[in-house]
């Protein structure tokens, strides 16, 4: 299985996202911003950080930069496509996804574990999970989901949220939304559910000494799926 | 303009230094060479008051690659690896400009591990602040922790701990101290030294603007209430160019093309140049046509002192420009030849085809004023008797509540989690330990780091409260298992011109200077900030020690929270029931006086050795240090990281309970163990010779401490939680 993470100038989660998909067994290839098309893929990552500095607005000038016509169009081709963070808030402003990502609640940067729920209804990453709630790791400035009522309702009716902030025990209440998401989203899918942004890093927990290794479980899944 | 005495004073520098220079120049000097003086003469990049002291410094030990001198230390971590690490200071800006003050102060540490060819993997800092109830604390704090994250968390390395204290003697004078870590192969660290004649001199980075002109004179004056007009002095980080920065140098370092590399930081231009001409005893000749402006009609005064961020100085191999600048163009940054080095021994300038300052290096850099301030010994304190009988309306369990949300003892989590504390992928122990611990990336091996100031012991007994921050440093990193190696130090200090001022420096280093030769845990880099004092009133002597230490098997790391229900605590070291400048003395008798505790370098460094034996031999559950507010504290701390209980047994000692669990007697440890290894432990601490007491046992959530009501340990949590989270954001 082949993967592609994508350089931008300010990324850096891509190191973190190299290791996790080599260990699961990826052949992993990093591409960088300028280049004029992705090698052959057969899932692409926009990997965290602060591409362009977060200038304009998160994700904005990276949505406009060289390499993404290819991400497009990859990804309206079917091609998987995983957004983590600012990937996820990249794949917004490209209008691969729906929404916005606001200035979290408190207006304060967020570093923490955090519960998740999965939708495992149809997409191919989290089918085959054996869990229905993992414990990931979120650290932004500005992700705190937004879109209006209608665009929830039909996020909604297409089964597009990926995965919402919850409980230990998969109770999803405000008492467990970290950055004021509505309806604690901290994913979604587009409609044909071959794209998945979110705020979540399952990256960084990858082995039992960072705090969890329930990132095993989305990575061990997104690979047999693939197969 | 023609250069006089009152100019030069304008510039910070005093009138005998203004004839020194008029002498060693045999002429006055030009206005562009005044400012490169004054530059070079402040404090701030002189040391002039403290050099002589500094010299005394332990600064040589096995492990020791690179000592003080450097952009930063350097110390071997076997396996051709090492660490590059350093602690500085960025506190008069940060307190005019708390945002941009702190995120400068990361960036700028980090350019100097990066610029020895090391990757960042960890950050931490030291921040003080002024007492909770000044009308400044809360903003200035916001602001700080704000810029900290703001630029650290850009870039993209972890902050693995700190240390944040409240005292009122910061209240017009906040300090924020930031430490950097990075990994490097141990033949590959780049240093500033120049080399050879005729090599091009190359400028990379973001472009010069107006910014930060004299901020390295301004951190060496004292504040008054004209401060806020200092705001244009304060630089402007842009975190994203220093990321860009980061991965373009470490691409060219990746080759063989660079002689010698500096960032600029303080005094920017002028110290990088006059700091690599120095070390290499060469010439150096800049056009400073040719230096990237962002702003219009730069003088050569302004280019020369501006201290623009994102900016480094290269010598390069000839014929290397091209393969370097295409890197630097790939990564969207500046990239100019200003110039070259010659074998004149001066810094000569040209700006519009005139030579607009000459100046011999010597001159500004060996003939640099020392000066042999005046000081004054700090007597030790009487003890005090405190009245016993006081202690008897008192109950441990509601002490203890108290104590634990205490500004400078409750959790800084709403501090830390503002912080990417695990991007980069290893961070294996997280702020809010003893100290923060990162995978060496891709081996076995670890690095723990922690960073302690203890300003209360060293106001009260300088020469102690330097020993004791020194022996916090090596307590903390053994208590997760790994082995002490070396430190930076950051020491903040008043006016050094005031005998008493002086005094507590002279002695706070004395004290460092002895713990570190004791325990073999040599200084390796670190900073000097004078002058921090507003309007007559310093603040009390701050040295901040930074510590770095190896775990070769990162699984056998320990952590200080509690495990399972029954297994025994003990505490580790002799307890006297030291109360005088405890926790307990101030915040509860409200008594401040006394001498801080007596720090017993011998027993310091058999029971932290001894600790690591029983942890090598595995029969260590958990442990943390005993420090602030003695061992009730630290064992309730380990509670509330493990969401457990536990239970007192009776007193053995002849001892008042009070002083006991209070005191804050040093060199001691708590340890949780299982009961059935007890009498292994029990064996090899007598062997060598270590004092314990098993003081009780773990239980399952409640604090059970005589016959006193019985505590659920969630209220501990919330006593310790609230108080920073309360004050912060209710």
């Amino acid at each position: 299985m082949k993967s592609s993470v994508i350089i931008f100038p300010g990324s850096n989660c891509d190191r973190d996202m190299d290791v996790a998909l080599k260990k699961f067994g990826f052949k992993n290839q990093m591409v960088w911003h300028n280049d004029p098309e992705i090698p052959k893929s057969d899932l692409i990552v926009l990997p965290g950080g602060f591409s362009y500095g977060d200038y304009l607005r998160c994700g904005s000038i990276a949505a406009k930069s060289k390499i993404i016509k290819s991400v497009i169009d990859f990804a309206n081709s079917g091609g998987l496509v995983i957004g983590i963070c600012n990937g996820f808030q990249i794949l917004i402003e490209t209008g691969l996804l729906p929404g916005a990502l606001l200035t979290n609640k408190y207006l304060k940067f967020i570093c923490k574990n955090v519960f998740v729920k999965l939708n495992k209804d149809e997409s191919k990453y989290f089918k085959n999970i054996k869990k229905n709630v993992l414990e990931l790791h979120i650290a932004h400035n500005d992700g705190n989901y937004f879109c209006s009522k209608d665009e929830v309702k039909s996020l909604e009716d297409n089964n597009q949220i990926a995965v919402n902030y919850c409980g230990q025990n998969g109770e999803v209440t405000e008492q467990f939304n970290p950055n004021g998401s509505i309806n604690n989203i901290a994913g979604i899918f587009n409609k044909n559910k071959n794209i998945i942004g979110m705020m979540p890093h399952p990256e960084r927990m990858i082995d039992k000494c960072l705090s969890s290794n329930d990132g095993n479980f989305f990575f061990e899944n997104l690979i047999q799926n693939l197969k | 303009m023609e250069v006089n005495e009152q100019i030069a004073i304008d510039h910070g520098l005093k009138k005998e230094e203004f004839s020194k220079i008029c002498d060693l120049l045999k002429r006055k000097p030009n206005l562009t060479e005044l400012g490169i003086f004054s530059a070079m003469w402040n404090e701030h990049c002189s040391y002039k008051s403290s050099r002589l002291h500094l010299k005394k410094l332990n600064t040589k030990g096995k492990k020791v690659i690179q000592g003080p001198g450097e952009n930063a230390g350097v110390i071997d971590i076997e396996d051709d690896d090492a660490i590059v690490f350093k602690i500085e200071s960025h506190n008069h800006p940060s307190f005019i400009e708390p945002y941009q003050g702190a995120a400068t102060g990361v960036g700028g540490i980090m350019r100097d591990v990066f610029t020895m060819g090391a990757r960042p993997i960890a950050n931490l800092n030291s921040i003080h602040f002024g007492s909770p109830q000044h009308p400044k604390t809360k903003n200035l704090l916001r602001g700080v922790v704000k810029g900290i994250g703001g630029y650290g968390n850009c870039m993209g390395i972890p902050t693995v701990g700190g240390q944040t204290t409240f005292d009122e003697s910061y209240n017009g004078n906040i300090l924020v101290n930031a430490m950097t870590l990075g990994l490097v192969n141990k033949n590959k660290i780049f240093y500033s030294k120049a080399a050879g004649i005729n090599k091009p001199v190359i400028y990379v980075g973001s472009k010069t603007g107006r910014d930060g002109i004299h901020g390295a004179s301004m951190a060496s004056a004292i504040f008054d209430d004209k401060i806020e007009e200092k705001k244009p002095t304060v630089q402007v980080g842009d975190p994203f160019t220093e990321k860009l920065l980061l991965e373009a140098c470490l691409e060219l370092m990746a080759g063989k093309s660079i002689i010698s590399i500096q960032d600029m930081g303080a005094a920017g231009l002028t110290s990088s140049s006059i700091e690599m001409a120095s070390k290499g005893n060469l010439g150096i000749e800049l056009n400073l046509n040719k230096v990237p402006c962002r702003e219009e009609k730069m003088t050569p005064y302004e280019i020369m002192l501006s201290e623009s961020q994102e900016r480094m100085l290269i010598v390069l191999e000839n014929g290397k420009e091209a393969e370097a600048k295409k890197i630097f163009d790939k990564w969207n940054l500046d990239f100019a030849v200003i110039g070259k080095t010659t074998d004149t021994k001066k810094i000569e300038l040209f700006f519009d085809n005139n030579k607009v300052a000459e100046i011999p290096i010597n001159i500004l850099a060996e003939n640099a004023p020392v000066y042999d301030r005046k000081w004054k010994k700090t007597k030790l304190p009487q003890k005090i008797k405190f009245n016993k009988d006081d202690f008897k309306k008192l109950k441990i369990t509601e002490v203890l509540k108290k104590i634990l949300s205490l500004p400078n003892i409750s959790s800084k989590e709403w501090i830390w989690q503002q912080y990417d504390h695990t991007v980069m992928g290893d961070t294996i122990q997280k702020p809010g330990s003893d100290s923060g611990v990162v995978r060496v990336h891709g081996t076995n091996k670890a690095v723990a780091t922690s960073v302690d100031s203890s300003a209360v012991y060293c106001y009260a007994h300088p020469l102690t409260g330097g020993k004791q921050v020194v022996c916090e440093s090596w307590r903390n990193l053994i208590s997760c298992g790994s082995k002490p190696i070396a430190i930076t130090n950051c020491l903040n200090f008043g006016n050094p011109e005031k005998e008493k001022n002086m005094g507590e420096f002279v002695e706070c280093v004395e004290g460092i200077n002895e713990a570190s030769k004791f325990l073999d845990y040599p200084v390796v880099s670190g900073n000097v900030s004078f002058y921090n004092e507003t309007k007559d009133k310093g603040i009390k002597p701050t040295p901040a020690i930074g510590g770095v230490g190896l775990i070769k098997d990162y699984k056998k790391m320990i952590t200080m929270s509690l495990k399972n229900n029954e297994n025994l605590i003990l505490v580790i070291g002799k307890t006297e029931g030291h109360l005088d400048q405890s926790i307990f003395a101030i915040n509860i008798l409200n008594e401040k006086k006394g001498p801080p505790p007596v720090v017993n370098l011998f027993n310091e460094k058999n029971n932290g050795v001894t600790v690591l034996k029983l942890m090598g031999e595995g029969l260590i559950n958990s442990a943390h240090d005993v420090s602030l507010g003695g061992i009730i504290t630290a064992v309730s701390k380990m509670a509330i990281k493990g969401k457990k209980g536990f239970k007192l047994n009776k007193l053995k000692v002849l001892m008042n309970k009070f002083d006991y669990y209070f005191g804050e007697d040093q060199g001691r440890y708590v340890i949780e163990i299982e009961p059935n290894n007890l009498s292994k432990v029990k064996n090899i601490l007598k062997d060598n010779s270590v004092h314990y007491d098993e003081i009780g046992i773990v239980t399952e959530n409640e604090i059970i401490v005589d016959k006193e009501p019985i505590l659920h340990i969630d209220e501990l949590i919330e006593s310790n939680k609230n108080w920073l989270e309360h004050y912060m954001d209710k």
